[in-house]
């Protein structure tokens, strides 16, 4: 995957598989740190400690249609090859939080690329969940809450294109020349 | 600056237009993505935003998007079933942003399907 946003939406993803009703984004960049965090965190289902062992092994999957799951592994390597790390915290019962560490300035981290339209798509895949999206570059923040749009129809096309388009004109506006 | 009341103005613009057309809300056409792991890897999600993008350039007030998984077909994504108010779904294939405009134009506009994009087409190809 070529942007971050991909892998966002990828793993994002597995909340609204897991049945959650909340789902949080934080995207956090830290010049002085040098590091980018994003942490996706949600009240689905949860894992059990022996599944959450084997989470980023790829031919760990609970899906019946193929015998792979890409996702967390991809997450995972993208982190590391810049430096950082990826952690997963979960709780059966009450959910999971999968935060990734990148480095920020290195050569081998994509850029974190259309997060708006990323927003937007998960809102309207799923329009009974609650999306919480923060975005934060040194102390700067933009938040946004999928309640927010209660009385418009998210499944609706334009909709979802404006959304996407707002929540990316608001992010060029925090983050002030900074290259994320 | 984009803001959700200007959207909403938009919307309610666009309801008087239909409106005024003579044309009823529910007459929707459905277009459903792949949005799995392999979908996204293949571009699903700039096929995603070619649709919107076409919609929002053709002023178009009645297509709903859908979201799915994996399907079990991942070397034939970008899948996209477009689903016209009353008929069969579709189901078309590497489906890049460049197909999406051929779609819309042919299909979704004009009711015709663009059979060397479907999945039928590929698999007899295959």
């Amino acid at each position: 995957m070529d942007e971050l946003a991909l892998n966002i939406l990828d793993v994002a993803c597995n909340s609204v598989k897991a049945g959650a009703k909340n789902v949080t984004l934080d995207i956090t960049a830290d010049t002085a740190a040098d590091t980018l965090t994003v942490t996706i965190g949600d009240d689905g289902c949860g894992m059990d400690e022996s599944f959450l062992r084997r989470v980023t092994d790829p031919f760990t999957t609970t899906r019946t249609t193929r015998k792979v799951g890409m996702g967390l592994p991809l997450y995972k390597m993208t982190a590391e090859m810049t430096g950082g790390r990826l952690t997963i915290d979960s709780t059966v019962g009450e959910g999971t939080t999968v935060t990734a560490v990148f480095g920020l300035k290195h050569i081998d981290r994509p850029p974190l690329g259309d997060v708006g339209f990323t927003v937007s798509t998960l809102i309207s895949g799923s329009p009974d969940i609650r999306f919480r999206f923060r975005y934060a570059v040194d102390g700067n923040e933009y938040t946004f809450d999928s309640l927010e749009l209660s009385g418009f129809d998210v499944r609706d096309a334009f909709v979802v294109k404006y959304i996407g388009d707002m929540i990316a004109e608001n992010i060029e506006n925090i983050n002030g020349g900074t290259y994320i | 600056m984009k803001s959700l009341e200007e959207l909403q103005a938009i919307r309610d613009k666009m309801k008087a237009q239909l409106s005024n057309r003579g044309m009823a809300e529910g007459d929707d056409v459905k277009i459903v993505v792949g949005m799995a792991t392999c979908g996204i890897a293949a571009g699903a999600r700039a096929t995603l935003k070619a649709i919107t993008d076409e919609v929002e350039a053709r002023g178009m007030t009645n297509v709903k998007i859908a979201q799915t998984g994996c399907i079990g077909i991942c070397k034939y994504e970008p899948i996209v079933d477009v689903i016209m108010p009353g008929q069969e779904k579709v189901t078309y294939v590497h489906v890049s942003p460049e197909r999406v405009k051929t779609i819309i134009a042919n299909h979704v506009i004009n009711g015709n399907v663009v059979e060397e994009y479907t999945y039928s087409h590929a698999v007899a190809k295959a």
